[in-house]
């Protein structure tokens, strides 16, 4: 079958990327001002102990040797061990992960139903007093950092008006999206005024081919002309801009898992960095990067099932 | 049936003066505007700030606002409002330092792959896919992870994963340049590579550059100040915006100007630099 | 040649005017622009790129109207259409006029099938049923001549050649068999050899359906081939028309005359191709006079200070000149 196909040559493609990811992570660590065992053991470790690391790491052997144990250790699942947590890399990881990513697809959905609407009114719009709103509005959005959006929100709807609560994750689902709101909305703020560009720019470009002026000059009704000539082509190109800007999502549900005390991944990180968590950070550094390429793995799939032109080549 | 040589094109018509194309531009002066006023304020801070952003004052702590300290005092009772003015030298220096590296190692880097292509050409996307697999941010703070918090080491950090966005743009402007005749007149004529790549193509290929740079020292400011709210860039008792908002943080229910007007301040300036890039982007497509 | 009876022209445009823009970045793309296309009649638009030929026929089925104001009459069963409201117009369009486009590949939506596409076209503007408008769709796939019609309903545009494309795109604005078809450069993205089977096609469909068609083009060769009558456009203007025949064998406007040499015919070797010197004035800033003054070789005085009007030079024909060339001039068509 044609989509088999496709997906195992886009895996096969990723690979040297990922070797390349590989050896980014491995080099990271060892950027590293002075020893990296000294660094993993720990301020009070004793010379045994460090010496002990040093081989346990592999790190009298050769760079290579230790590239090597480094890729075959990682894909086994073994990321190494939290000093911070005292607890396998991998399993720390995965306890918080979920979070993070209800999260994210928290803000892309809450993005996709910002962006999505008002970009479209903007295309249809070109140039009239909506079009320069909507940009405008989101043109000072895009200027706003993370951070920032998320205190505001924070300090008058939470902490202010106790509209919402100040932190915490929720147990039920429905808890869950009460406590997440501010934050997923805050990240959500972020990316869909990147979206809403984006988009804009789409579907302005598929207002203006050539199949649409055909499809008028058929004297197809305005509304099936746009749900069916317009939407469909311009969902292809949201969907990989949706991709693109998965890097964004992440470092924005980074810094707001801070500011609202969510307890994902993105706020293990800063606190891995500040206990000079060496393997955790490793760790997290890759976890970022497998949850991209997955991302933009589905994104291509998404596309070649969307378009037939890419479904044959 | 034979094709007639009607191939003209209607004239076009007179070109009025591109800077004054961009002097009616709203958006372009308003952006201009912001980072003129920005630039005097980071270079010469202590004539517009009226107190010294370090002087502590426990006799006046955490004052609202006032005529005496416009945007109120800190938890030290340093004046806020000359903290922000002297933070414009640091994110303005950070809007610059942050980008120019990355951009200078970015270009060439581009301009070489873009040019010489082959085996480079190939290694060159694969070492870009890999650096975009990271979130940028992630990637960053992994850096500064490692080589310690601080200014300095951030602009390392960012240099070394900004310096990829430069290169793929400059690769694809140069490869589209070396189409245009002056590129294949340059070879025929056996100047050596380097004066071509650098006297020829360069200066052509530079505008969607000089662009991105504009976005980018607005997203330069937003991701050092996110930085320095963190606690991995520029680190207190530095004035500087993100530096400040977190100083404020914890006052953020009874002293919330503290850390509203620096972030005022971020937005100010990064709108400035999206409009004049945006501006300049205008100014430069092709009329049509 | 199609014998003229005397009847009602199917199609009658007078004195249409359309301009993009206002104040002073106003366009005038098209100025009082006036002819009659009969039942059955092929009328060649020729002109350089920026001549109005293709705003003409955008104008003539309202598809300008979003982008500038259209003024004059354009007689349609005995409507003028240019102040039909939008609604109307989507009936007519496609319904009782129909338009095709230059490039097969961008009018037709790569992410549809072909058979969808023509089925919309008959759902519009027919109240067939589902099956009625399949059994239609294979048939115009097969009018048109792409062969095992049925089994390609279902394929996608980028799975056609170039000129197979075409030919679905013509399938798909006749499938409601309309009385009027427009041409907008049919064939100018196709191969030589495939131009003469497109106009081919669409002469024989123009003449089985008894339709009236508009072909636009900068070729005179595809207008003496393919034409009936013929309107020469300039700057916006017609400058000439008249029966192919006669405007071919001996053009009168000093531009005709000019793309008439232009074309390289029993030149011998070695000999430089000749092209009308200079280029057309920009819309923005049109000269007081003849917009054609500037690279006429024909010019006097008056030219520049007043332009000409289009007046009867014989039987069937007007020209638009002061200083018209006379019969001797002109290559053979």
């Amino acid at each position: 079958m044609a989509g088999i196909q496709y997906t195992l040559n886009r895996l096969v493609l990723m690979i040297p990327t990922f070797l390349l990811v590989m050896i980014i992570i491995f080099l990271l660590v060892r950027l590293l001002p002075g020893d990296p065992a000294i660094a993993i053991a720990g301020d009070k470790a004793s010379d045994a102990d460090i010496a002990a690391i040093r081989e346990k790491l592999g790190l009298n052997a050769p760079l290579l040797a230790q590239f090597w144990y480094f890729l075959t250790n990682t894909l086994q699942g073994d990321l190494g061990r939290s000093i911070l947590l005292r607890a396998p890399v991998l399993d720390v990881i995965l306890a918080r992960l979920p979070t993070t990513i209800f999260l994210a697809v928290y803000a892309i959905s809450l993005s996709i139903l910002i962006a999505g609407p008002l970009a479209f009114l903007a295309a249809v719009n070109r140039g009239r007093w909506q079009d320069n709103l909507i940009r405008a509005v989101f043109q000072v959005g895009l200027s706003m950092p993370v951070f920032y959006i998320g205190l505001i929100l924070l300090t008058f709807l939470a902490a202010q008006l106790r509209l919402f609560p100040v932190g915490g994750y929720g147990e039920t689902f429905w808890d869950r999206m009460y406590h997440l709101f501010l934050p997923a909305v805050t990240v959500a703020l972020y990316t869909s005024a990147i979206l809403m560009r984006n988009l804009r720019a789409a579907i302005i470009e598929v207002l203006d081919a050539e199949y649409v002026q055909f499809a008028r000059a058929k004297g197809l009704p305005s509304r099936l002309i746009l749900g069916r000539h317009v939407l469909k082509n311009a969902l292809i190109s949201t969907v990989t801009l949706l991709g693109l800007s998965i890097g964004q999502l992440m470092s924005g549900t980074l810094v707001t898992e801070t500011v609202f005390a969510v307890p994902g991944v993105g706020r293990l990180m800063l606190e891995a960095i500040f206990a000079r968590d060496y393997p955790l950070i490793q760790g997290l550094t890759l976890t970022f990067a497998v949850l991209v390429s997955l991302v933009f793995l589905m994104t291509d799939l998404f596309q070649s099932w969307l378009d037939p032109r890419m479904r044959l080549s | 049936m034979s094709e007639l040589s009607l191939s003209q094109d209607a004239a076009p018509a007179q070109k009025p003066s591109r800077i004054r194309m961009a002097l009616r531009k709203p958006g372009f002066m308003v952006g201009a505007t912001i980072i003129g006023i920005s630039t005097i304020l980071a270079l010469f801070p202590g004539v517009f700030a009226p107190y010294d952003p370090n002087f502590i004052d426990y006799t006046a702590v955490r004052q609202p606002p006032s005529w005496l300290h416009p945007f109120g005092t800190d938890l030290l009772g340093r004046d806020s409002f000359s903290r922000v003015i002297w933070a414009y030298s640091v994110n303005m220096q950070m809007a610059v330092l942050a980008t120019i590296f990355a951009l200078i190692i970015g270009v060439v880097i581009g301009a070489l792959v873009g040019y010489y292509r082959g085996i480079a050409d190939m290694i060159f996307g694969r070492v870009v896919d890999a650096i975009i697999t990271f979130p940028f941010l992630v990637l960053v703070i992994a850096v500064v992870a490692v080589l310690g918090p601080g200014l300095v080491n951030m602009y390392i950090a960012i240099t070394l994963v900004g310096w990829v966005y430069y290169a793929r743009l400059m690769r694809a402007e140069v490869i589209s340049q070396m189409g245009n005749d002056y590129a294949s007149a340059g070879i025929v004529m056996g100047y050596s590579d380097l004066r071509i790549i650098f006297r020829h193509l360069l200066p052509n290929a530079i505008t969607p550059i000089v662009v991105y740079w504009m976005t980018d020292m607005a997203l330069a400011i937003l991701l050092g100040s996110s930085l320095g709210y963190l606690g991995l860039g520029a680190q207190p008792p530095q004035a500087e915006w993100g530096v400040l908002i977190a100083e404020g943080r914890n006052f953020i229910t009874t002293a919330w100007w503290l850390s509203l007007m620096p972030g005022i301040a971020i937005v100010l300036t990064g709108l400035g630099f999206s409009l004049i890039g945006d501006g300049i982007a205008d100014l430069l497509r092709p009329r049509g | 040649m199609t014998l003229k009876s005397v009847q009602t022209p199917l199609l009658e445009v007078s004195g249409l005017c359309t301009t993009f823009g206002a104040g002073q970045a106003s366009i005038p793309a098209v100025r009082d622009v006036s002819f009659c296309v009969n039942k059955g009649e092929v009328l060649g638009l020729v002109g350089e790129s920026g001549s109005g030929k293709s705003v003409t026929l955008r104008s003539i089925l309202g598809l300008s109207r979003r982008y500038g104001t259209t003024t004059g009459s354009v007689q349609w069963c005995g409507q003028n259409i240019v102040e039909t409201p939008e609604a109307q117009m989507r009936k007519i369009r496609g319904g009782e006029i129909a338009m095709i486009f230059q490039e097969p590949m961008t009018s037709l939506n790569p992410l549809l099938t072909v058979g969808l596409q023509i089925d919309e076209t008959l759902k519009a503007h027919t109240d067939m049923s589902s099956s009625e408008r399949k059994k239609r769709a294979i048939e115009m796939l097969d009018v048109v001549g792409i062969p095992a019609a049925a089994s390609r309903l279902g394929e996608y545009p980028h799975q056609f050649s170039g000129g197979m494309r075409q030919r679905v795109m013509i399938a798909i604005a006749l499938a409601a068999r309309p009385r009027m078809l427009l041409a907008d450069e049919p064939t100018t993205a196709l191969d030589v050899t495939i131009q003469a089977q497109i106009l081919d096609l669409i002469l024989s469909l123009a003449q089985d359906f008894d339709m009236g068609v508009i072909l636009v083009t900068h070729d005179l060769g595809v207008v003496a081939q393919t034409c009936d009558q013929v309107a020469v456009m300039y700057a916006g203007r017609i400058v000439e028309q008249g029966a192919v025949r006669s405007v071919l064998r001996a053009p009168q406007h000093p531009y005709t005359v000019g793309l008439m040499r232009s074309v390289p015919e029993n030149v011998p070797p070695r000999t430089p191709l000749y092209s009308i010197p200079g280029t057309p004035p920009s819309l923005l800033s049109l000269p007081a006079g003849c917009a054609f003054a500037a690279r006429c070789t024909h010019k006097s005085e008056i030219c520049e200070t007043s332009r000409p009007d289009l007046v009867g030079a014989g039987t069937g024909r007007s020209v638009a000149c002061f200083n018209q060339v006379k019969s001797e001039g002109g290559a053979a068509a």
